[in-house]
């Protein structure tokens, strides 16, 4: 890689590269994200790289893995270029036929097509797929057009030019000016706008100034920092960089969970590329600028998102929140100024400085401007991760670009925000993801995961499930967060095991409260949250549990039994085959029975009857 | 672990106390777990109290302080998988190893531990064994999972 | 020199001071179980919660961890005050239903037996014996271990601490009570740790005094002390 030393260099650089690129030079390219890879892209790759090699055309036809392209529910995902056909499900016997059909004579494999699920249609384009036309992908969309690997293909799609801009033509302060005026804020789950976060950190007096990048994504059902890290590194760090020169900082962190081993691995040689070509480190683009970025990989504790324990556990200690009162702007890590931000939140940020602030700000709600990426999932037709500018309805998003509940079933609620969120139920489907409509709903925006839940999901079940990963992950000082989450997942499983008392719901109000005011931070004081808004808009769905002993959604074991319906059951004895304590009895083509005594309520026979047979009464 | 491969691991970070977390993360990495002997020796050598080793060791979810099997059989616990049955496939894993969380089976073949989020939501619920990913799992997969991985170690033997 | 108010009466404060420290030497009563004012101040407890109002927001704040400033306001006993109190109060006695200072908190905030399941550990988890250890002790004989509703303290492998002087100090500033100290005639065991320590002689009356461990140590770290000052009991010296 060549030394990239000035704007003009940039340029240059980026003219050669676009200029050596074939447009229509066909292109595999295969989606290489956590779904794709965990449903076997890898292998799609190699045998790809093998049967072209085959064929002699490795150099006519080039291969690229690039970053998530959302669509997870259909991976592994491949895209032929530069016709955008877009393959779904691909395997690796389906590779031969690819090259030979569609690359070789231009024919489209309709098998391998995504089927419109109303219209039965056969769609041949990304863009013209349900799932991806309600979606805006401003920031994600870059994803599956890039090696995330290489910097080259990040230069040619346009990258580094926000830095070079920003370093030209703006000093630090019109910078934090522009960001401010954006309204960008924090994708984190806070909310709170980046601009006067930075502008505060600029002030602050230190010997040393940090950006940090938060991408310790602990909200369990969200995985688009994961993605964006993975897919488009350099967006990031383009970002972060930005945000140096605006704060006057040298020295930057990015802080990401260790379970994510391909996002450390994508973003590690990001860092060594802009290294190497000189955008990292001393004088940037011949600005003055010094910057330099470290990777630190987290240790796996949900309460590290919050930003004291983030920077302890960056110093090499426990992540234990510190006193509210201290802002981090002002003392974070190793007592310094310490601006951090979340993966999301710096991507917006090239975006910004390149399209402006008025095209920025004319996109989202009043007080949430831009777009917002969520995971979609749970109950719904197509997982994935979706980019819709706020101010979109969650309906939308369910109906639209989820494409609905899966099975005909009856959407009942959607949960946003994580451990920290809550839930929304049908009946309020119309609000639109905005942070503080949300807020008002009793649920956040938080970093944007989005569970979809139908008829079939308990929702004291659900408290009970937030509860106990709350007292696990909640560091454990403070008696309230501690012992009041303890104490609120055991009232919660009492519920659910059919032993729930009169006034155990007020006790669990009552706790809340104490929990969220006596809390020293934002785990504690949100950690009701989940346990409120399940009782504001499913109190009757308590009371059933606790009055008449019975859990309507057929989730909770103890007030549950399996039983075989007579007019279903054909004999076939595939649910006794798979049931592990032989609670199952019946000879072949008879009628099956389940021992509701020996019966653990496995669900395995259910899951295993092809004929709707096993029941939940 | 040798001493030396400690040193070597030492060295990477400079032998700064800020860098435990790093250290532990690498050792962990080679060794399956935390061993009780190296932890002491880096608490002599980088140098550090041993208790602010055990306090990390303890605190954060990635590291184990007993040998973990050779296949770890980890069960994603997040929200997506929650919803989808992720609770009954869990027990029916239990059931099918014969141990809880951090358990280790007689064999030494497989420990369970759970996740918080694999991030792979479109396949929840999902199980890891090994370093292989088992998507839309239903406690009867689980069953014929395990099983083939029985036989295919046997085989190995 | 800083001026505020507790409950409407004006205070003056050190910078550098925390608001209980102040409320205390005021003769303000305050409940708190973590707070030391010889250790760093922790937060843990969550009985020192007090109503702070700073420029127009008003809130439920610990009062061991916050500073005092110029002009706030603070409110010991407001309802909201004595709601959260009672909370911490419950849950404190429901973890630990024998310990007598909780008993008696409970009695005088009227709570009476917890709506929760009783357990029956002594330790409320304050951190003053972790602190002492580490902050005035200096030997971080233990530490916190693990997390959430699984945090406990110990040393690690949570047995014997090989760096433990058996001094006895985690003991002396337990609220609770529950790290006993026991001494036979050679030897002193700290109970909760399960470190049992020889003692040495004092040189004049022959009486086991303290463990060599813990005078060892004292000798290394302290300046101008003769050293057979160290070879003599507290009585002798």
């Amino acid at each position: 890689m060549k030394r990239i030393d000035s704007p003009k260099k940039l340029e240059d650089i980026r003219k050669e590269i676009i200029g050596a690129r074939d447009p229509d030079k066909p292109c595999i390219t295969i989606c290489s994200g956590t779904g794709c890879r965990a449903f076997g892209s890898e292998n799609v790759t190699e045998s790809f790289r093998k049967e072209l090699k085959k064929h002699g055309l490795e150099e006519t036809i080039d291969v690229r893995t690039t970053g998530c392209h959302g669509f997870c529910e259909k991976g592994p995902v491949v895209v032929i270029n530069p016709h955008g056909i877009f393959y779904q499900k691909v395997s690796p016997k389906d590779t031969n036929e690819i090259i030979t059909e569609t690359l070789l004579n231009n024919k489209v494999i309709e098998r391998l097509l995504y089927t419109h699920p109303e219209t039965g249609q056969k769609i041949v384009k990304e863009s013209e797929i349900p799932f991806y036309k309600g979606q805006m992908r401003v920031i994600f969309g870059n994803n599956g057009k890039i090696d995330p690997t290489s910097i080259d293909d990040y230069i040619a799609i346009g990258g580094y030019s926000a830095l070079s801009i920003t370093l030209t033509d703006y000093s630090p302060v019109e910078i934090i000016e522009i960001i401010k005026k954006s309204g960008l804020r924090g994708r984190g789950g806070g909310g709170f706008p980046a601009g006067v976060k930075w502008e505060s950190c600029r002030n602050a007096a230190g010997n040393k100034h940090y950006v940090i990048c938060n991408a310790d994504e602990g909200d369990p059902g969200a995985y688009m920092d994961r993605s964006l890290l993975e897919g488009n590194p350099h967006s990031v760090l383009e970002g972060m960089i930005i945000g140096a020169y605006a704060i006057g900082s040298d020295e930057g962190y990015i802080y990401v969970r260790n379970e994510y081993p391909l996002a450390v691995r994508n973003v590690e040689i990001a860092i060594a590329s802009l290294k190497e070509c000189g955008l990292l480190g001393e004088n940037i683009l011949g600005s003055g600028l010094n910057f330099d970025i470290k990777v630190s990989r987290g240790g796996g504790a949900f309460v590290c998102g919050e930003s004291s324990a983030l920077v302890a556990s960056l110093e090499g200690r426990v992540g234990e929140p510190r006193a509210k009162h201290i802002h981090r702007v002002e003392s974070g890590i190793w007592d310094q100024p310490t601006n951090l931000n979340n993966v999301e939140t710096w991507a917006n940020v090239p975006l910004i400085i390149n399209k402006g602030v008025d095209w920025y700000t004319s996109i989202g709600t009043e007080g949430s401007k831009g777009t917002k990426i969520f995971s979609l999932v749970g109950k719904v037709n197509n997982t994935g991760l979706v980019e819709v500018p706020m101010g979109m309805n969650i309906k939308e998003i369910v109906y639209e670009i989820g494409g609905g509940i899966p099975e005909g079933r009856k959407l009942k609620a959607v949960q946003t925000g994580g451990p920290s969120g809550g839930v929304i139920p049908e009946s309020l489907m119309d609000v639109p993801v905005d942070f503080d409509r949300l807020t008002d709903v009793g649920s956040m925006m938080g970093s944007g995961g989005m569970i979809v839940m139908d008829d079939k999901t308990c929702m004291v079940d659900t408290a009970k499930y937030f509860m106990n990963f709350l007292r696990g992950e909640s560091c454990g000082k403070c008696t309230t967060c501690r012992e009041g989450t303890q104490r609120m997942y055991e009232i919660l499983e009492a519920i659910s095991n059919g032993d729930g008392k009169e006034g155990d719901i007020e006790l669990l109000e009552e706790l809340s409260w104490a929990v969220a005011e006596g809390s020293l931070c934002a785990l504690g004081q949100t950690a009701p949250n989940p346990v409120l808004s399940t009782i504001r808009y499913f109190r009757d769905e308590y009371e059933a549990h606790i009055k008449e002993k019975r859990c309507p959604a057929g989730v909770c074991k103890a007030l549950i039994t399996y039983s075989i319906d007579e007019e279903n059951c054909t004999g076939c004895g595939a649910c006794k085959k798979v049931c592990p304590v032989e609670a199952i009895t019946g000879e072949k083509k008879e009628l099956h029975t389940i021992d509701p005594d020996k019966c653990i309520r496995c669900g395995a026979c259910m899951a295993a009857c092809n004929f709707d047979a096993v029941k939940v009464v | 672990m040798d001493h030396k491969c400690i040193d070597k691991i030492l060295e990477k970070y400079g032998h700064q106390e800020s860098s435990i977390i790093a250290i532990l993360q690498d050792l962990q990495e080679e060794e399956n777990y935390l061993p009780e002997n190296d932890l002491a020796y880096i608490s002599e050598n980088l140098p550090i109290p041993l208790t602010r080793i055990y306090r990390i060791a303890t605190f954060y979810n990635a590291f184990n302080l007993t040998p973990r099997g050779k296949y770890p059989v980890s069960v994603c616990m997040g929200t997506a998988c929650h919803v989808r049955g992720a609770p009954m496939v869990f027990d029916r894993v239990r059931l099918e190893l014969g141990i809880d969380i951090g358990g280790v089976t007689e064999d030494g073949l497989f420990s369970l531990e759970t996740v918080n989020c694999l991030g792979a939501c479109a396949l929840g619920p999902i199980v890891v064994i090994g370093k292989e990913y088992h998507g839309n799992m239903t406690p009867a997969k689980v069953e014929s999972t395990i099983k083939k991985y029985r036989k295919r170690i046997a085989k190995e033997k | 020199m800083i001026k505020f108010t507790i409950d409407g009466v004006e205070v003056e404060a050190e910078e550098g001071q925390n608001v209980l420290q102040v409320a205390l030497d005021n003769g303000f009563d305050i409940p708190h179980l973590c707070y030391h004012e010889a250790l760093e101040p922790y937060g843990a407890c969550r009985l020192c919660q007090v109503e702070i109002t700073k420029g127009n927001r008003t809130r439920l704040t610990t009062s061991c961890n916050y500073p005092a400033l110029e002009g706030i306001q603070v409110q010991t006993g407001t309802e909201k005050v004595i709601k959260a109190r009672k909370m911490v109060i419950e849950l404190l006695l429901a973890r630990s239903p024998n310990v007598p200072v909780i008993k008696d908190l409970a009695e005088e905030y009227s709570v009476g037996t917890p709506r929760f399941t009783l357990g029956d550990d002594d330790c409320i988890l304050c951190g003053l014996c972790e602190r002492v250890c580490r902050e005035i002790v200096g030997v971080e004989a233990i530490s916190f271990l693990g997390r959430g509703s699984d945090r406990k303290v110990g040393p690690p492998l949570e047995i014997n601490p090989q760096t433990c002087i058996g001094c006895g100090a985690c003991a002396y500033v337990c609220p609770t009570d529950c790290i006993k100290v026991e001494e036979n005639e050679n030897e002193r065991t700290i109970v909760r740790w399960g470190r049992t320590l020889p003692m040495k002689k004092c040189k004049v009356c022959g009486r086991s005094f303290a463990p060599w461990f813990q005078l060892d140590y004292f000798g290394k770290i302290t300046e101008g002390i003769p050293s057979d000052f160290w070879d003599k009991c507290p009585d002798c010296r």
